[in-house]
């Protein structure tokens, strides 16, 4: 499989990375680079192997449903490019 | 005369406790050596000279009181992706902006907890993305070692803790704290002349360290030697509620392992390791390795771990997918740098576009990609099956040998400017480590040997889940037989 300067606009939209139109096709030859070698796992045969989730136990522990943290609003804000009261600012998004 | 710097955290330790040298005076030695080599290695992004120093004033008192803590009066550099509370982290990306954690990394308050004190942040590749350091936005680090007849060529510290590994190696640092997410410790460190560890996935708690794949994230400390990493991991490690996948274990007394030996341990050889283009110098200094252990005790064992060559692949469709997800909070929005933009989708756009930097962009799009509807299961599951697979290829290898001996990298340290163009040749850095992440197991380098030009190489012990102690009698015994006294150019 290969991308085109197409796909990776298509890709860049889901991660939400501005990239200029003009820098698409370099873009997009050097992931092919990557892509062509990440192509050899399909020579492995994975026929019933149950995939690899995690790196660890393979079962998480579980905790009691409470509340363990909270009402520290300025401790969260305090790093915020823009604030509102309370709230994180950002530009108006219903009109 | 013997200079606070030259002591290792071993001798420091006594050194303090007998009160013939004091925190103060340990921690200035180490301010002083930063102002002289930091200039040129750039290993530190911030030094922290005020608070070290009341750190250490407080760590004579408690020593005079005779209250002190296992780590009293050391003095620690720490990676840039650990959350320091109050003290701006930035993960080496513009992304974060002046970001100032109100909380403390768990690993690194663990180190407080025991009476460290904090000499400053390193240096690291972007989001810890990276095996040279070159991709940091606070510029590259300067390795300290360089060829023998060669002062003029800048080398690469290696990455993504190539920091951490510049700063122990160059004696900035008595130790410091490291990440592995595909050889992030075991490589730098290599590539140096130091050691390091990355414990089994779960040893060290993840919690306020920058995430990059959080499947194989996991801290580990960069030391001078065996021993010092012994003293900081136990301080480093153990459980922590604050993360779903940190072990609830006892943490083991790693420093009376370190001398243990190796009599009667089965040293496994894995025989696909032995990988093309493989400098003749690295095959013999692990045909050394192999005969250094055998003649002090153990049974050498060949073994196979026959899924070897498609780790690096499986890594980078594993890692990137986790990146692509875990650094989606970076949005301009709640922390960190912003640019403005027409509407909110285009201030998300815009500001990541200007944040991250090429190599980390790059990775975020192939995770993206691995990850959309109609590619998931071509490229996403399978890499998980292959995971699995490379897992099983372990356990079937424990089932003939305690411990495994492998080359730590496929090279020397190389030039800033020799590798810079294909990221795949690059990734290649890490296929002698990246397996024990991929895997979930201890590994460590050790430095073994020096190449043709005089630059460390370094040989590399994996062990079973949560048996560090064995990695470390084994890395203890190679240590013992190479008597690496080497040392860099550029030394305090």
């Amino acid at each position: 499989m290969s991308v085109d300067a197409d796909t990776v606009k298509r890709i860049a939209r889901l991660a939400r990375i501005h990239v200029e139109p003009e820098a698409l096709p370099a873009m997009a030859q050097e992931l092919n680079g990557i892509l062509n070698w990440i192509e050899m796992l399909r020579e492995v045969d994975t026929t019933g192997v149950q995939p690899m989730a995690g790196g660890g136990a393979a079962v998480l522990r579980w905790r009691d449903d409470v509340v363990t943290d909270g009402a520290q609003a300025e401790a969260v804000l305090a790093n915020a490019p823009d604030r509102e009261g309370e709230y994180f600012g950002v530009p108006k998004v219903v009109e | 005369m013997i200079r606070p710097t030259d002591l290792t955290m071993a001798e420091a330790r006594a050194a303090l406790a007998a009160r013939s040298l004091s925190a103060r005076e340990l921690t200035q030695a180490y301010l002083d050596a930063i102002a002289a080599l930091n200039p040129r290695l750039n290993a530190y992004i911030a030094v922290t000279a005020e608070a070290a120093l009341a750190q250490a004033a407080q760590s004579d008192a408690r020593i005079a009181a005779g209250t002190a803590r296992p780590l009293e009066g050391i003095p620690l550099g720490i990676k840039d992706l650990f959350c320091t509370a109050g003290v701006r982290t930035t993960a080496g990306s513009r992304i974060l902006g002046e970001f100032k954690p109100p909380y403390e990394s768990t690993v690194s308050g663990n180190l407080l907890r025991d009476g460290a004190v904090f000499l400053g942040k390193l240096n690291l590749d972007e989001f810890a993305m990276g095996s040279s350091n070159a991709t940091s936005a606070f510029g590259p680090v300067e390795n300290p070692w360089s060829r023998a007849n060669d002062a003029e060529t800048k080398l690469v510290p290696g990455g993504s803790s190539g920091g951490s590994a510049a700063a122990v190696a160059a004696r900035i640092a008595l130790g410091a704290t490291a990440t592995d997410t595909g050889g992030s410790i075991r490589q730098p460190a290599a590539f140096c002349g130091v050691a390091g560890i990355k414990p089994t996935y779960g040893r060290c708690s993840r919690w306020g360290i920058v995430a990059f794949a959080s499947s194989l994230d996991q801290a580990g400390p960069i030391a001078r030697d065996v021993r010092d990493n012994a003293i900081m991991l136990r301080s480093m490690a153990g459980f922590d509620a604050k993360d779903s996948t940190s072990a609830n274990m006892p943490v083991p007394d790693f420093e009376a392992a370190v001398t243990r030996g190796v009599k009667g341990l089965r040293i496994g050889i894995p025989r696909e390791y032995r990988v093309d283009g493989m400098p003749a110098e690295i095959e013999a200094l692990w045909q050394q390795g192999i005969a250094w252990l055998r003649d002090a005790g153990a049974t050498i064992v060949d073994v196979s771990l026959p899924h070897t060559k498609y780790a690096l692949p499986t890594y980078y469709i594993v890692a990137p997918a986790e990146a692509s997800s875990n650094l989606a909070r970076y949005d301009g929005v709640r922390f960190g740098a912003r640019v403005p933009g027409e509407d909110l989708a285009d201030l998300y756009e815009r500001t990541r576009a200007a944040g991250f930097g090429a190599e980390v962009k790059r990775r975020i799009l192939i995770g993206t990609y691995v990850l959309s509807a109609g590619y998931y299961d071509a490229y996403y599951l399978k890499a998980q099956q292959v995971r699995a697979l490379i897992k099983r290829d372990f356990d079937l290898a424990w089932e003939h040998c305690d411990a495994l001996l492998t080359p730590a990298t496929p090279s020397a340290a190389f030039g800033l400017d020799e590798k810079n163009d294909d990221p795949v040749a690059m990734y290649l850095n890490d296929v002698f480590t990246v397996t024990a992440n991929l895997a979930g197991l201890p590994g460590m380098a050790v430095p073994a040997g020096l190449d043709a030009q005089g630059l460390p190489l370094g040989l590399q012990v994996v062990g079973k889940h949560f048996d560090e102690e064995t990695v470390f009698a084994v890395s203890g015994a190679v240590e013992r037989a190479a008597g690496f006294t080497a040392t860099p150019r550029l030394i305090a």
